[in-house]
């Protein structure tokens, strides 16, 4: 798929660029920036804290285990900056499934392997019904999903006002498992993001979905031309996202063990950070899932930096994340304006 | 016939919508608070619900006013938010520092101080949106995310608590009987009203937001407008954070103006101004903000449980935003309906400004449009 993309960049401009400014253009440029701000950072954190035990592959693997809601998230959102929409309900759809979750776990008294499924399919058919609107009535997909946040995070207060706690103790075996890498450990967590990531990338670089995502991303209009079935596709990648969302509370749940009205307030922000961080360009048409990967890692390395730093407070976070935000932001908007010169 | 003409024009006015659901939102309060419309005159002061929905409404009312200015364009801030927290603390950090907190002059000064750097934050906006090219959603969400932050830095996340009655004034005081928040607001609107209608100035901002690149062809320097914009909206939400924390005496770096971008869009798209920007109603944007205030009054008046709140806010907005679809017009009402309405909504030169006839209950509102 990589290949494939990147020859025709490069052919048709007769002018012979220079080096520079074929390097420039390439798409892979963002996420190779974020690669290595990822190294970087890294580097930094092991040079300062190598005596704190910032060198164990432990610390490295927690990235994983303290964000894999978040990279789940992502997952869903990337799908939706792909096709050029945007979808703001994440976080709410996130604080409504572990409210949805613990709510039936612990006062309906329902098995998990019943709630699991059935938060999925919540989820998905939240995303399903934001997409139909957005396609069927031609309503700005920001005001579509800006109205599944309230709606979402209204419905968690329905629900309770009051945070409830799982007590359940599938739920809390699930939470504690461990799995072992020889170095070190993943919970099963960490694990279904890695698969979700995984089964996200097939997705969108080897099946025919995944390239109308990113034709539709790229240009509505010739998609249509083209004959790309548009309205389903749209359709397809809100559900996505709304399953990605369900599927993000559901380990978030097993990550906190309680359903709360207020968790996940503002993540949709986290995540569309992540993906921006990530390379994928947020008119659509250009991006890899893989970027957002490192998007994820790199927000949540910040956190632990800050951790480990130990006298910088928790706001520097949302300082850095914005100041991050920006830079990789401008650098996109430099790419696409060298790209149509 | 004069009578049957004379109620179409009325029932074709944009604002008839907005003020219709206005007037039935107040009357659903009056079987539970049968005093709801009296207004009370106590040790000098007005006091009663309607000064209430309009005193607590008065911050929303102000960051609408500059989200309209900015959808009109075409364009969406979502900073407002964090310009409120940033404002507010600002303000209250440089006033706690002071030896005397009701120091007049060291008031005006931090006030002056949080405003610059609202204004700051806007043309930061404006810089990204016009000179860079960075869609608005986007552009706004950093600081969105850092304004926060920078929030928190400023107050050490801690929550300032401050004595100063100059500074109490302008959220929690009474001026000639009536809460003096609603004299800002007055004062607001009203430059605003007459700078968009009285000069060039909101055509200007409405050929923008219809087409920016076209609007540069003939002229117009669409991208000072737009910075031009960001900047207002900045500026009304620094007012509106001023006035919040001025109510509670404190900045809460975390909590204050938390969603009311949110709410902020809502008040503009109820108010009848289309998201796809390219035209604006002052008036209605006011209404609008006024509504969503009156739900919430509603809602706590009523007795349903206050979290039901937010499914109420998304049903309006879903409602809205598909009675203003074409598509969905088109769909429901049959399609000759909904291309007419269709026509009649886009052929119609934005808010016409004074209606002859507003009902009554609804006047006082109306008059600063």
């Amino acid at each position: 798929m990589t290949t494939t993309t990147q020859s025709p960049q490069a052919a048709p401009d007769s002018r012979t660029p220079s080096r520079a400014a074929r390097l420039l253009a390439d798409r892979r440029l963002p996420v190779a920036a974020t690669a290595l701000l990822f190294l970087v950072m890294y580097g930094v954190g092991l040079s300062r804290y190598q005596f704190y035990g910032f060198a164990e592959p432990q610390v490295f693997l927690n990235l994983f285990i303290d964000n894999g809601y978040l990279l789940v998230a992502a997952v869903g959102v990337t799908f939706v900056i792909l096709s050029g929409g945007i979808d703001l309900s994440v976080g709410s759809m996130i604080g409504f499934t572990t409210m949805f979750t613990a709510w039936l776990v612990e006062r309906q008294g329902l098995p998990l392997a019943l709630v699991i499924p059935l938060a999925l399919a919540v989820g998905a058919f939240g995303g399903f019904l934001m997409g139909y609107v957005i396609h069927n009535f031609e309503i700005q997909p920001f005001i579509v999903t800006l109205a599944g946040l309230f709606l979402f995070r209204g419905l968690c207060l329905v629900i309770s006002k009051e945070s409830i706690s799982i007590s359940d103790s599938g739920v809390s075996s699930m939470a504690q498992a461990q799995v072992s890498l020889g170095m070190g450990f993943l919970s099963i967590g960490a694990v279904v993001s890695l698969v979700v990531l995984a089964l996200a990338f097939y997705v969108l670089h080897y099946t025919r979905f995944g390239r109308r995502v990113y034709a539709i991303g790229g240009n509505e209009q010739s998609a249509l031309l083209m004959g790309l079935p548009q309205g389903g596709t749209k359709i397809a990648v809100y559900t996505v996202s709304g399953f990605c969302s369900a599927l993000a509370g559901l380990l978030f749940t097993l990550y906190i063990q309680s359903g709360d009205p207020l968790h996940a307030t503002g993540m949709e922000l986290d995540a569309i950070a992540a993906v921006v961080i990530g390379g994928t360009l947020l008119t659509g048409g250009s991006g890899y899932v893989l970027g957002t990967l490192f998007g994820v890692l790199v927000l949540g390395l910040i956190k632990s930096l800050i951790q480990f730093e130990g006298t910088l407070s928790s706001w520097w976070t949302k300082i850095a994340t914005g100041v991050l935000l920006c830079a990789f932001i401008l650098i996109q908007r430099f790419m696409t304006t060298r790209k149509k010169a | 016939m004069t009578t049957t003409s004379r109620w179409r024009a009325l029932t074709h006015h944009q604002l008839f919508w907005p003020v219709a659901v206005l007037i039935l939102l107040l009357l659903v309060n009056v079987p539970f608070t049968p005093d709801f419309f009296s207004v009370k005159m106590t040790d000098g002061h007005l006091y009663g619900s309607l000064v209430s929905i309009v005193l607590f409404g008065s911050p929303l009312i102000l960051v609408a006013v500059g989200m309209t200015l900015v959808i009109a364009t075409g364009g969406i801030d979502l900073s407002v938010g964090a310009v409120v927290a940033i404002t507010g603390a600002l303000t209250c950090s440089y006033i706690s520092d002071q030896a005397d907190q009701g120091a007049l002059s060291g008031v005006l000064l931090a006030m002056g101080l949080g405003l610059l750097a609202a204004v700051v934050c806007g043309l930061w906006n404006g810089f990204l949106v016009a000179r860079m090219g960075i869609q608005p959603i986007i552009a706004t969400l950093i600081i969105m995310v850092a304004g926060r932050g920078v929030a928190q830095f400023i107050t050490d996340g801690q929550i300032i608590t401050i004595n100063s009655e100059p500074y109490k004034l302008i959220g929690g005081g009474y001026w000639l009987t009536l809460p003096f928040s609603i004299f800002v607001v007055a004062v607001v609107v009203a430059v605003t009203v007459a700078l968009t209608r009285r000069t060039a100035l909101g055509l200007l901002v409405e050929s923008v937001g219809g087409n920016a690149e076209a609007s540069r062809l003939v002229g117009i320097r669409s991208s000072r407008i737009k910075i031009m914009v960001y900047v207002f909206c900045a500026l009304c939400a620094g007012i509106a954070g001023l006035m919040i924390s001025s109510n509670t005496s404190a900045a809460d770096g975390n909590n204050a103006g938390l969603w009311i971008e949110l709410d902020a869009i809502l008040a503009v798209v109820i108010g009848g101004t289309s998201l796809l920007g390219g035209r604006f109603s002052i008036g209605g944007t006011v209404v609008g903000a006024l509504v969503i205030q009156t739900l919430t009054t509603t809602i706590y008046t009523i007795g349903v449980p206050t979290q039901t709140n937010l499914v109420f806010k998304a049903a309006v907005v879903i409602v809205v935003c598909l009675l203003q679809s074409p598509k969905f017009r088109a769909k429901v009402f049959g399609a000759k309906f909904g291309a007419r309405f269709g026509a009649r909504g886009s052929a119609r030169p934005a808010a016409a400004p004074a209606d002859p006839a507003p009902p009554a209950d609804a006047a006082p509102k109306m008059e600063v449009s």
